[in-house]
């Protein structure tokens, strides 16, 4: 009997230490995940910890930036997680903020999905207006983030005002300008004059290579000129109906037909190869372009390339950070996101990283006006492109213009370098579009 | 709960049957700690089982039960990821638009194609390399491992790697094929292309995961029937068709209905096949499965219920491919 009270009682120890143990475990689970999600606890020496959560190349550790902060606040203790590509940092990030965990204390958003994030997200954003300086900002940068009621959720980082970046050798061979002025005027205030120079170039450039690099990039960068492409000012989507989208298109699948353009996809394996081959004389070229092609392009191409104004100036790409309420910093990290944005920081980013300010104060600055690529040589890139950053038109944005620019081109324009019919290439675009937005 | 009360107010009574023994004090402390101690015993005996099962079923309802029953919920409203909570009830409004979204069809149809043709050639290809695994040879163990690193690759780097060698301009296999005069096949936009190579990637990983399986099952077949068939003067080949496939019969069975599910689950190769469409499975969604074109309304489009019909309609195709496979099988058995 005894020995049986001794089993029953060990059996009790046994069972509450493997339930103090589940629960430990749980706990510590639960403990861990806290420490993730709000990125909140204190660092190593009783220092405030802020997480960013990244996308691409931003830089800010790269240039310095984090190392700069962390001195002007010794109790601050900076960490970033990056993710590659955009496509899969944004489903995410949407996830994230719609069951309010697993965030990091700042959240970067792309230009392209702004909108949703505006519309969808904001009461789950800290308003930034009282960190950030308005005045600073480019208007039209600062209003793309802000809500109707006025809530700015997002600060600009950089944007991408669009030039075109050509090959002096390749030029030269087809016997056209070579200097930026000239360039620039070859094609200035019409996109049309541009595919005319193509045609120019296909007469009596170096065989084996062709004007353009993709379609994806030359409707990206006609389109991204417009002030409305895919919705209209009172949020209706009308990409279908309005002839700047269609005319761009067209003129596309034109000199795609026309042969002036290589039949590739952007940011792919094979398209980094024609970069390295200089398979292709002129591409449009926001200022981050400048550190791709740097990136895939052999060592004897430096110096080769050079930058003329675009028709039409456009804005491609650019990025907003954020500050997500549910973290337990959100003050520490709304200073920290508008220090990173403010213009002495962005002309700093622009230096090493190619990121071009959304702050206009930043543009006399001689960090901007003092740029140089390695790949054009002497030219100021950075006057360049303030040059273009002042010509880009407001732009009506909308909360699926990724979807809409992706479908125009990946389903397509690129089509017709594969041998479909304008008509047909239109129309499987804008069937896989609608499909996307049906709810 | 009420029997576990009253079998637990049981025991008492019983064991009380052997009381009036003793001293009429009435139930001392030690008896009653004895009765209590023999309540928990019993409720232990009864409950314990039930508790130690009981984390297999919890996670099944969280991570089985839960998600299946509310994946069928959401598929009846519109809802979006970017407000999972804000639900519009629609009824079956999701299902319907599936019989005439294009999508849809073009991605079933995709799937079933490429199902085909990973599938078929692969099992085959198994059953030859376990046959030729299965003779005497010199260093067969390393063969063996060698057969199952395919497998043991992530499908991730595998993929990338297969892109490299599948490309348009710069890749590997035109390269070869420009050798013997023929020219370049774009590989990612042409449709039959781009499933073949995509059913490429399937096939090198998996052809020796089930050779291995094929062989497993050769080494089970009792060497006499072999030796018996050989004194009948039947060769190798007739060896092989009278003795080996017979007695493979089950495996093979597993084989292709494990297949089978793989292959209506394909996902991760299409998806990396062409990374910069992603989920749209090419330019014409040539090589669009229906896990890619559900991953495509659910997380790039976020129309989670839209999605979620999608998942259950795969779900119920799933069910009917394993009711007609059970059947072949059944009919199988019975002709043996």
């Amino acid at each position: 009997m005894r020995a049986r009270t001794r089993t029953a009682r060990r059996r009790v120890v046994v069972l509450a230490a493997v339930a103090s143990l589940g629960a430990g475990l749980l706990a510590g689970c639960a403990d861990d995940g806290k420490k993730d999600e709000g990125g909140s606890s204190s660092g190593g020496g009783g220092k405030t910890k802020i997480t960013l959560g990244l996308f691409g190349t931003a830089g800010f550790e790269e240039s310095g930036l984090y190392k700069e902060y962390e001195k002007l606040h010794p109790d601050v203790d900076i960490q970033q997680t990056v993710v590659e590509r955009n496509e899969n940092y944004y489903p995410a990030l949407i996830n994230h903020l719609t069951t309010n965990s697993g965030l990091q204390d700042i959240q970067m958003v792309e230009v392209g999905n702004i909108a949703e994030i505006v519309g969808t997200q904001s009461d789950k954003l800290l308003d930034l207006s009282k960190y950030g300086k308005k005045s600073d900002y480019l208007e039209w940068k600062w209003e793309q983030a802000t809500t109707k009621d006025g809530a700015t959720v997002g600060v600009g980082t950089d944007i991408g005002p669009m030039a075109i970046c050509y090959r002096t050798d390749l030029f030269k061979a087809a016997g056209l300008p070579t200097d930026r002025e000239e360039v620039g005027k070859l094609w200035a205030g019409d996109w049309n004059k541009l595919v005319d120079v193509g045609k120019q170039y296909k007469a009596k450039g170096p065989k084996g290579t062709t004007f353009l690099d993709s379609p994806g990039g030359l409707l990206q960068a006609i389109v991204s000129g417009e002030k409305e492409r895919f919705y209209d000012a009172s949020g209706k989507v009308i990409y279908k109906s309005n002839p700047a989208v269609k005319d761009a298109f067209d003129l596309t699948a034109q000199a795609a037909e026309d042969g002036l353009i290589g039949n590739q996809t952007q940011f792919q394996p094979a398209w980094d190869t024609t970069i390295a081959n200089s398979k292709f004389a002129a591409m449009s070229c926001p200022p981050w372009m400048l550190g791709y092609i740097k990136g895939k392009s052999k060592p004897d191409a430096a110096g080769k390339w050079d930058i003329a104004q675009a028709p039409k100036s456009g804005n491609w790409g650019g990025s907003f950070l954020t500050v997500p309420k549910s973290g337990k910093n959100t003050e520490e990290a709304a200073k920290l996101a508008a220090w990173l944005t403010a213009p002495a920081q962005q002309a700093k980013l622009f230096g090493v990283q190619g990121s071009f300010p959304s702050t206009p104060a930043a543009y006399d600055s001689t960090e901007v006006k003092s740029a140089k690529n390695d790949m054009t040589g002497d030219a100021p890139i950075g006057t360049i492109f303030a040059e273009a950053a002042k010509n880009i038109p407001v732009q009506t944005i909308g909360p699926k213009d990724q979807i809409i620019q992706q479908g125009l081109t990946d389903n397509g324009v690129i089509l017709v370098t594969q041998g479909k019919s304008a008509k047909d290439a239109w129309e499987n675009a804008v069937k896989t579009i609608d499909n996307n937005l049906d709810q | 709960m009420t029997t576990g009360h009253e079998t637990a107010a049981a025991p008492p009574t019983k064991e009380g049957g052997a009381a009036p023994a003793r001293p009429p004090a009435g139930p001392s402390d030690d008896e009653r700690r004895r009765a209590r101690l023999s309540r928990r015993w019993q409720r232990d005996m009864r409950w314990s089982p039930y508790a130690f099962v009981s984390p297999f079923f919890l996670l099944f309802l969280a991570f089985g039960l839960f998600p299946l029953i509310y994946t069928g919920w959401a598929s009846l409203h519109q809802v979006e990821l970017t407000a999972p909570t804000d639900m519009n009830w629609v009824g079956f409004r999701n299902y319907t638009r599936i019989f005439d979204d294009d999508f849809f069809w073009n991605a079933a149809k995709n799937t079933l194609t490429i199902g085909i043709i990973s599938t078929v050639p692969q099992l085959l290809m198994a059953m030859g390399l376990a046959h030729i695994l299965n003779y005497k040879l010199r260093a067969s163990t390393f063969y063996r491992v060698a057969m199952l690193a395919p497998y043991a690759t992530s499908i991730a780097a595998a993929s990338l790697v297969f892109v490299l060698l599948f490309g348009r301009d710069y890749g590997m296999i035109n390269w070869a094929l420009n050798q013997v005069g023929i020219d370049n096949i774009d590989w990612q936009n042409d449709k039959w292309a781009s499933q073949i190579a995509v059913s490429s990637i399937v096939i090198w990983r998996w052809t020796g995961y089930n050779a291995l399986i094929y062989l497993a099952a050769m080494q089970a077949i009792p060497q006499d029937l072999y030796e018996s068939a050989a004194l009948d003067g039947a060769n190798r080949w007739r060896q092989f068709l009278h003795v080996t496939l017979p007695a493979l019969r089950p495996t093979i069975l597993f084989t292709v209905v494990v297949s089978t599910i793989g292959a209506s689950q394909l996902f991760g190769e299409p998806l990396l096949f062409d990374a910069s469409k992603g989920a749209s499975g090419g330019s014409q969604h040539q090589f669009q499965t229906l896990g890619l074109y559900l991953y495509e309304q659910g997380w790039v489009n976020q129309h989670l219920g839209r999605a979620s019909a999608i998942a259950w309609t795969m779900f119920l195709i799933l069910i009917v491919i394993g009711i007609v496979n059970y059947v072949i099988s059944r009919r199988l058995r019975a002709s043996s």
